[in-house]
């Protein structure tokens, strides 16, 4: 156990777990606690981030945390917000709920959706893999074009993963989330910062985190935050805030990379380096092309 | 106080009294009217508790099993599909130890879509690790939820208080409701020894591995063995200070001599009653009635001892397991497995709502004193609608 005085916290989610070397959830799942504080209450959803930091009888967590099943970590965290706000437990405690991609915007999007509708006042993390690790790397409806994936095999007729990422952020603002913003474990202090200006807000908030995968990506360990990095550098993963419906703040690129920077180095986009996987290359260009445009002002349905 | 209410209000007034922290439910006919009593409550300031629009009959137990979590009394209703779409989490609430109070307004499962009473919801999910009481009107609806968060909240185990679905929820009778003084003093406030809080953590639903997964499980066991014992004591509690409420496991009803025994569940209960009474009166049939008001944990033993000295056993239910015979049934056979067993017959009657008369219900006593030789029969079939679609 580790001691909870005052200032002597050093991780509120502890080293010692099964999560891959290198893994980009468990590093964006730190500073995303180290930043809430310990007056907070996690409702996780089933997959890696929960198998591997609560295999009992251990813990990562040195804050209460629960999960209950795969789909509903929404409605979990809003039956605990609203039962600790009827008994007068509320005041001074944070609740988030955390899930992967495939709890968020596939099989979570029932739960989630009416946690955005009912405004229950609790941040909502996505961490995006782009994919379902747990179960060894199947396609979501956040995988990119022309990933391999399990089950989206590069095969004699088809180039990987056919569909577009889903816009989660954008499903969120639609919902009138008064908070979006999207983060990456490469760049801590614009994530924590993230957080916090999250849970000041009162009402649903969203952060939508891109996490590498190591053996799902197919990158080295030491490659997880550069590809985080990259994601953001070749505009694949535009970092931007969304506050009541309006981009406020989009971060810039310096020194813009071509998208072939970030997905040559992983195994899952290998395929397209091939003669004629020029065409889905050109595609993620475009979307590329389409994220560099963002700037501040009404969040539309292109571009976020 | 003695008053006249549809028993979907009565079932509010009861869980309102109970004072729970969080309410949530999604609506789904016949459970409807009380949740919808419910947040009429809410709203005029008559309950004081967290009251959740869920998006679905998923979300409503996701959000119950959050409010437990954190230590609240919560509470839901649901019905039929909406108990199938809860299923994951009905597991997962038991598993979690979470004293989580739900009213099964029994109602017929799809294909095809029926609205109206049979048990087959509740049934299906005997395995998932729920208390469920089975109640027979609406008084003992009323008593039976105040009983249910006491009895939830003591063995950390959920209660589903199951009653039949417009045969009791939309009906109106008598109930005498009790008050809040009494409801106070027999029904302590929850205080779990675990509850999600800051300042205490602990990590609650973690991934158990074949190491241990086995032993909480039979934890869960055990204690829902132990519960038949904690159910007939509160019921006796509550008896004592309520003057009445419920029979505890099993009810028994003219068992004197009893040459056949009918058992059933829930308002059935009241028909085969009067069924019983012009038997044994006009024809001389000596006719006894078991009702099961618990179903799970299963009172075996009780249900052994009532009925050993019986020769021949008709069970009457609204379910079935298809492909073998009513539920109720089988359960029933295996409580004498392995002994001398009196004949024991399954009558599969009133699916989907199909009404069960008086007269019904004396034939099958009198059909099982003529021959108790074990059979499984549907009854009240329309022979016409069997034939296929060329007549
Ligand atoms: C209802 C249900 N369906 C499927 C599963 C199996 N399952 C567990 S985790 C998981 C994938 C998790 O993927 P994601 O949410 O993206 O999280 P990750 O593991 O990638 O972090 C699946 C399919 C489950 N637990 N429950």
């Amino acid at each position: 156990m580790m001691e909870r005085e005052e200032g002597r916290i050093i991780n509120l989610m502890e080293p010692g777990h099964t999560g891959c070397a290198g893994c980009g959830q468990a590093i964006g799942a730190r500073l995303v606690i180290k930043a809430a504080g310990p007056r907070t209450i996690i409702a996780n959803a089933t997959g890696c981030l929960e198998v591997y930091t609560t295999t009992y009888p251990r813990t990562s967590w040195e804050v209460p945390w629960i999960h209950s099943l795969f789909e509903n970590a929404a409605a979990v965290a809003s039956g605990m917000e609203v039962t600790l706000k009827a008994m007068g437990r509320y005041e001074g405690v944070n609740i988030i709920a955390q899930a992967g991609d495939g709890g968020t915007a596939d099989i979570g999007m029932g739960c989630i959706s009416g946690m955005f509708e009912r405004g229950h006042d609790i941040l909502y993390v996505c961490y995006d893999n782009e994919g379902y690790m747990n179960t060894g790397y199947q396609r979501s409806s956040l995988t990119p074009p022309g990933a391999r994936t399990t089950t989206s095999p590069p095969g004699r007729k088809t180039w990987g993963n056919v569909t577009r990422k889903k816009n989660m952020p954008l499903i969120a603002v639609a919902h009138g989330v008064p908070y979006v913003a999207t983060a990456t474990p490469a760049e801590p202090r614009d994530l924590m910062r993230k957080v916090q200006k999250a849970l000041e807000i009162e009402g649903p908030k969203y952060l939508h985190l891109l996490v590498p995968c190591v053996p799902g990506w197919g990158i080295e360990s030491h490659l997880s935050q550069e590809m985080a990095r990259l994601a953001t550098e070749t505009f694949l993963f535009p970092l931007f805030e969304i506050e009541n419906g309006v981009i406020t703040k989009v971060k810039k690129v310096k020194d813009r990379r071509p998208v072939e920077d970030y997905l040559r180095p992983q195994k899952r986009f290998a395929h397209l380096f091939k003669p004629g996987g020029e065409p889905i290359l050109e595609e993620l260009r475009l979307m590329a092309e389409e994220n560099s445009r963002l700037e501040p002002g009404p969040a539309t349905l292109t571009g976020a | 106080m003695k008053t006249i209410l549809e028993g979907s209000v009565a079932v509010a007034e009861a869980v309102r009294l109970c004072r729970p922290d969080m309410v949530c439910a999604y609506p789904i006919t016949p459970q409807t009217h009380i949740v919808e009593e419910l947040s009429r409550m809410v709203a005029d300031g008559r309950l004081d508790a967290g009251y959740v629009l869920a998006e679905s009959e998923f979300g409503a137990a996701s959000i119950v099993l959050g409010g437990s979590a954190v230590g609240g009394r919560t509470y839901t209703a649901t019905s039929s599909q909406g108990l199938l779409l809860m299923v994951e989490v009905i597991f997962n609430i038991a598993g979690l130890r979470l004293p989580v109070v739900m009213t099964c307004a029994n109602r017929a499962v799809s294909a095809p879509i029926n609205i109206w009473n049979d048990q087959q919801d509740a049934v299906s999910i005997r395995d998932s690790g729920w208390i469920q009481l089975f109640v027979e009107d609406n008084q003992e609806a009323v008593d039976t939820h105040i009983q249910a968060f006491k009895i939830a909240e003591e063995l950390m185990i959920p209660v589903m208080v199951c009653m039949d679905g417009y045969v009791l929820t939309h009906t109106w009778e008598p109930v005498d409701i009790p008050g809040q003084e009494e409801v106070d003093r027999f029904l302590p406030p929850y205080r779990p020894a675990d509850r999600l809080d800051p300042d205490d953590p602990f990590t609650m639903g973690s991934m158990v591995g074949p190491d241990a997964y086995m032993e909480t499980r039979y934890n869960v066991h055990m204690d829902m063995m132990e519960a038949r014992q904690v159910i007939k004591r509160v019921c006796e509690e509550y008896r004592e200070a309520f003057g009445r409420g419920g029979t505890g496991v099993i009810d028994s009803y003219g068992m004197e001599g009893a040459e056949v025994v009918l058992v059933s569940m829930g308002s059935l209960l009241g028909t085969m009653r009067v069924a019983v009474d012009e038997l044994r009166e006009e024809e001389g049939l000596k006719v006894g009635l078991i009702k099961v008001r618990c179903f799970r944990p299963f009172p075996k033993d009780a249900i052994h001892d009532a009925v050993k000295e019986t020769q021949t056993v008709g069970v009457i239910e609204k379910d079935i397991s298809l492909g073998l015979e009513g539920t109720l049934c089988s359960e029933l056979r295996a409580a004498f497995c392995g002994e001398d067993s009196p004949e024991i017959s399954s009558f599969i009657m009133g699916l989907g709502g199909r009404d069960i008369t008086v007269e019904e219900i004396k034939q099958v006593a009198r059909d099982l004193a003529a021959n108790p030789a074990c059979r499984v029969e549907f009854r009240g079939l329309r022979e016409e609608l069997l034939k296929g679609d060329e007549g």
